[in-house]
């Protein structure tokens, strides 16, 4: 019955989905809290761009930030990201960077969202002593903040996970692109979309059920 | 109180019965006919977004695909104004036969043995080889020069396997998911070539916004046999559908079809196949 799998590298291809997903996780994790962090800030300019990005990147369709980065960045501006050539690591790297850069978008209103259920109180003692205002935002607005949406931020780390598949469109090699060359060449179609279903199911469900326990043991307790 | 939500239910499973009883005799009516014409229609499934092939412009269907269709249907006793187009897109082919969403296929179908599991094919009607198209001024001669050329092709195709597997596997391939996407960047350079069926590409080439900016490379990659796809078990159907694939040969209609849509490419067609032979 599965005798049609020989010759595909099933786990290879869900391998890239995970290095995508970590990758472009990291990079979606920094750059959202950054963004949080403009967005909050005293700066009216900061505060500005953070709220033109998030609505700018948040409102526009994943394919379409995809395929601009291949067609957009690496064809019209030469942005190859180091890759020299290769369209293998330069595909790989222009899907992390899209993807990183749509997701940032999410994890900052997480992360937001996060800083609203630190008291006012907290951030007021923290000036009165003293404190500037990386200061307070970093030892004591962001550790509190970050405790408290580990639950939403596991949230858009699952979306990820699954959003990885657009990656397919500009030929990285992921699952989403294994499951098209298996369409197209056997006849076992429902069979290959359970398969695929169920390797996705394997990588979120556990990034669930861990990071919700997780979200309850660190949960700030008020 | 209670009773009066017990008979709100029944009323609402009623109307939505009733409803559900409408759309399916609906259906009935709009349905596919069998057999001879005379006023019924036939749907049959094409692709609407390749040029030569099968194309929707505004002006209706055009391609090579769309003229063998419809010759078919014409001997099958179906008047133009008859037939349904409809889109199958190559993952969805073998389910929208079965289901009897279309009575035909004619969309660069090419027969291969894990789909004849599936739905019987008539034909061959058409032998297409994997080739390249480059810019006219660019030169590939022979196969082994593919390697380290930089390629384009649409994402999880049969001819993007082919090239990772067999025919070059240390090219460049970059995989994008339309052809459309491709040929700019083959224009400009970016890219090589484009790698497919040599009529898709043909009927890209014949294309007037690029006309004389590509050629075909002329290299058979592979051999490709396009069928037409008929209900699994239809042995009436896939009878009748072979004798006006020889019919169209015979009358000639076959070569001026493919003279019409592949014309301006430099594409030398294969002559036309015979009816079950299948080139391996």
């Amino acid at each position: 019955m599965f005798d049609f799998l020989e010759g595909y590298d099933l786990l290879g291809a869900f391998w890239v989905t995970v290095q995508l997903t970590v990758f472009s996780g990291i990079g979606a994790l920094v750059w959202g809290t950054i963004l949080a962090a403009m967005r909050v800030s005293p700066v009216p300019l900061m505060r500005g761009f953070g709220a033109a990005y998030v609505n700018l990147v948040r409102n526009t369709p994943l394919t379409v930030i995809i395929v601009f980065t291949s067609l957009g960045l690496a064809d019209i501006f030469s942005v190859t990201l180091g890759a020299g050539g290769d369209f293998e690591t330069q595909n790989f790297r222009l899907a992390v960077l899209g993807l990183a850069a749509y997701t940032a978008a999410f994890v900052c209103e997480a992360v937001r969202s996060g800083i609203n259920t630190v008291p006012v109180g907290q951030a007021e003692a923290a000036r009165a002593i003293g404190l500037s205002f990386t200061q307070v935002l970093t030892n004591i607005v962001l550790p509190q903040a970050f405790r408290s949406v580990i639950g939403p931020l596991a949230n858009v780390l699952i979306a990820l996970t699954k959003n990885t598949t657009v990656a397919a469109a500009i030929g990285v090699g992921e699952a989403a692109l294994l499951m098209k060359e298996m369409i197209e060449t056997e006849a076992q179609l429902l069979l290959i979309a359970v398969i695929f279903a169920l390797g996705f199911m394997l990588l979120t469900l556990p990034t669930g059920l861990v990071l919700g326990w997780f979200s309850k043991r660190l949960a700030v307790k008020r | 109180m209670n009773l009066r939500k017990v008979s709100a239910a029944a009323a609402t499973v009623l109307a939505l019965s009733l409803t559900a009883t409408a759309c399916g005799s609906d259906d009935k009516d709009s349905g596919s006919g069998d057999g001879d014409g005379n006023g019924k229609k036939i749907t049959i499934g094409i692709k609407f977004d390749q040029p030569g092939l099968g194309l929707k412009t505004p002006d209706g269907y055009t391609g090579f695909d769309v003229d063998v269709a419809t010759y078919v249907a014409k001997e099958l006793g179906y008047d133009e104004k008859d037939i349904t187009w409809k889109e199958t897109p190559s993952a969805d082919r073998e389910e929208a036969l079965k289901r009897g969403d279309v009575d035909l296929i004619a969309a660069t179908y090419s027969i291969t043995d894990e789909r004849k599991e599936k739905v019987d094919f008539a034909g061959p009607y058409l032998l297409a080889h994997q080739d390249l198209l480059i810019r006219a001024d660019d030169n590939i001669a022979k196969g082994a020069d593919i390697n380290g050329k930089k390629l384009c092709s649409v994402a999880g195709s049969t001819s993007a396997q082919n090239v990772k597997k067999s025919i070059a596997p240390d090219a460049q391939l970059q995989e994008r998911s339309t052809y459309s996407e491709c040929l700019d960047a083959v224009a400009n350079g970016t890219f090589d070539a484009l790698t497919t069926d040599d009529s898709i590409l043909a009927g890209y080439a014949a294309q007037k916004q690029y006309e004389g900016k590509f050629k075909l490379a002329g290299l058979n990659l592979s051999n490709e046999n396009y069928g037409i796809g008929v209900k699994k078990g239809d042995t009436e159907m896939l009878d009748k559908v072979n004798k006006a694939l020889e019919k169209m040969v015979a009358d000639k209609a076959w070569e001026k079809a493919v003279t019409d849509n592949f014309g301006p490419a430099n594409y030398k067609n294969e002559p036309a196949p015979k009816i079950g032979d299948i080139v391996k």
